[in-house]
């Protein structure tokens, strides 16, 4: 504690005795005046304010492409989606937020052929980590833009990926 | 454990049966809810008068046993949890995991991850410090700086959010490089948060350093030696204002640290003021590592060749950083599986908390609150 206490003689108690004791009441005053003056230089200063209006720009907000807000399986205008049924996503998810449900699809040909019946998605266990999308191998989710997230009921949060009646799209293996 | 405020009345003679102070002593409680401990930190104060007698932490009010949670993800997946440790720099925890996985799997990183790792690090740090510096001036009664701290906050919010997708918790380092390549416009809004940073900062010394209220709660207050900074363990800012040496990136260089210039930020004072000081310092350090790399950023992959299932071999692994608050070490011990046998955090803020006790005592309950402010507490990262 020597140590502090040195530094508290030198800083407060100055050996030149009067002169240096109003030096730094002067400088005290006009360290206050220098914050103050910084806060009345954004006061008159209205173009400097960077506040968002939240929820008022609504219309207006653009969130980058890659934020990661929802998963979403986006469809094409024939009802079609690129999942295979393969379950990396499931394996990739630390939080058992996805559970895939499949079934066998018997094709024109008469062959059996694995295919989702359904995508589940618990949002409400969902932490953004990406790992999923980065495992899917044929780019069948997405992370979509969404983030107001609030509903009344904690059931309305576990969604159904896939739209119903939808299938595969041609060539996705 | 829960214990009402209460004074001990001078007739017993005897200690309290819980063992906290004599008589005459004034036990209060500081949190677990209180705003300004900055999470659910709960400090139990043995007062005499307004004499800080002993302070003692109280831990487990946001255990959620991270550890044990670890044991059971995947090398992939366990890393997304250590962003929820010490949220404000969840990059550099995540990279710490990052390097022990590689370390265990003796992967080359590509140079071009290598420097995005550093350049968003850096980053990090600088907005880790920023909310600190507002937080530390909201807590010894300055409200304007606390948004003056969350304006260039909130540019490299934006930044982290265009290229990772996440305001706070990215989880963008994946063992191998990163989990994709950094966005087009990233080095662009960089060198615009640099000429903005450069123009703010001066408001800051304006705002606080140079102020008289802050210089008296700051100066002489809350002193630590370097040498009790080394018996609890202290590191990051903390023990740097102590005048010790303890830099990971200068002493211990990972990924490209070696090959930039940027002086390690020493106070000697030892002092809430030293410690203040080295913050500040540290993010025109920050500036000076991303300057450097930002025009520098090699070309090639963004990530290095790995399987899909990742397997460590048996043995330990042990791989530290240099957090905003200090040295994050991770220890891992496999068993060969996909999954760790044993992980273990060695986080800075636990270290830095046990300090409190010793640097409080003997000092005025005012005090108290300015002297925890400058250790920059995140409470999720002491209690795991």
């Amino acid at each position: 504690m020597s140590n502090t206490s040195k530094k508290l003689n030198n800083s407060t108690v100055s050996p030149s005795g009067l002169g240096a004791y109003f030096k730094e009441v002067f400088n005290a005053v006009k360290s206050l005046f220098v914050g103050l003056r910084r806060t009345g230089y954004y006061f008159t200063h209205h173009k400097e304010i960077i506040t968002q209006q939240y929820p008022d720009n609504r219309e207006t907000l653009n969130l980058p492409e890659r934020f990661k807000g929802e998963v979403v399986m986006p469809h094409n205008e024939n009802n079609e989606h690129r999942c295979t049924g393969c379950t990396a996503c499931e394996l990739a998810c630390p939080n058992g937020t996805i559970k895939v449900i499949t079934k066998f699809d018997i094709t024109p040909d008469g062959k059996k052929k694995k295919a989702i019946d359904k995508l589940v998605y618990h949002l409400e266990l969902c932490t953004m980590c990406n790992l999923c999308i980065t495992a899917c191998p044929s780019d069948a989710i997405v992370m979509a833009q969404t983030f107001e997230h609030s509903v009344f009921d904690r059931s309305q949060l576990t969604k159904i990926l896939n739209n119903p009646g939808s299938k595969i799209m041609e060539g996705i293996e | 454990m829960y214990r009402q405020t209460e004074i001990i009345s001078d007739d017993s003679e005897s200690p309290s049966p819980g063992g906290f102070g004599e008589a005459g002593d004034l036990i209060i409680n500081v949190g677990p809810q209180h705003p300004a401990t900055h999470g659910v930190l709960h400090l139990v104060i043995t007062l005499n008068g307004e004499t800080i007698k002993k302070v003692e932490p109280h831990l487990g009010y946001i255990h959620r046993s991270i550890e044990k949670m670890c044991e059971s993800l995947t090398y992939r997946q366990f890393i997304y949890v250590t962003s929820r440790m010490d949220y404000l720099s969840a990059h550099i925890n995540n990279h710490a995991c990052a390097l022990c996985v590689e370390k265990g799997l003796q992967l080359e990183i590509p140079h071009r991850a290598q420097v995005v790792r550093v350049l968003l690090d850096e980053l990090t740090r600088i907005a880790s410090h920023e909310l600190w510096w507002g937080a530390l001036a909201m807590d010894v009664g300055a409200f304007t700086p606390f948004f003056h701290a969350f304006r260039e906050r909130e540019t490299i919010n934006d930044i982290m959010e265009e290229t990772c997708g996440a305001r706070l918790t990215m989880n963008y380092f994946v063992p191998g490089g990163l989990m994709a390549d950094i966005h087009p416009n990233f080095q662009k809004r960089v060198k615009e948060f640099i000429s903005l940073y450069k123009l703010k900062i001066k408001e800051y010394d304006e705002l606080i350093t140079g102020n008289i209220i802050f210089q008296n709660r700051m100066k002489n207050v809350g002193y630590l030696s370097a040498e009790d900074a080394i018996s609890y363990g202290c590191s990051g800012p903390t023990a740097r204002g102590s005048g010790l040496s303890c830099d990971i990136r200068k002493l211990y260089p990972y990924e490209v640290y070696d090959k930039i210039s940027f002086n390690e930020v020493i106070e000697n004072g030892g002092d809430s003021f030293a410690r203040y000081m080295v913050r500040i310092k540290e993010m025109n350090e920050s500036i000076k590592i991303i300057e450097q790399l930002i025009d520098n950023i090699p070309e090639g992959d963004f990530q290095a060749k790995t399987k899909v299932v990742l397997k460590l071999p048996k043995g330990e692994f042990y791989s530290r950083v240099e957090t905003a608050r200090g040295e994050l070490g991770v220890f891992i011990v496999s068993e060969g599986g996909t999954t760790p046998y044993r992980i273990k955090f060695r986080s800075p803020g636990f270290s830095n908390l046990s300090a409190l006790d010793h640097m409080a005592r003997g000092s005025k309950l005012g005090d108290l609150i300015a002297m925890m402010g400058t250790l920059d507490l995140v409470i999720p990262d002491i209690d795991r």
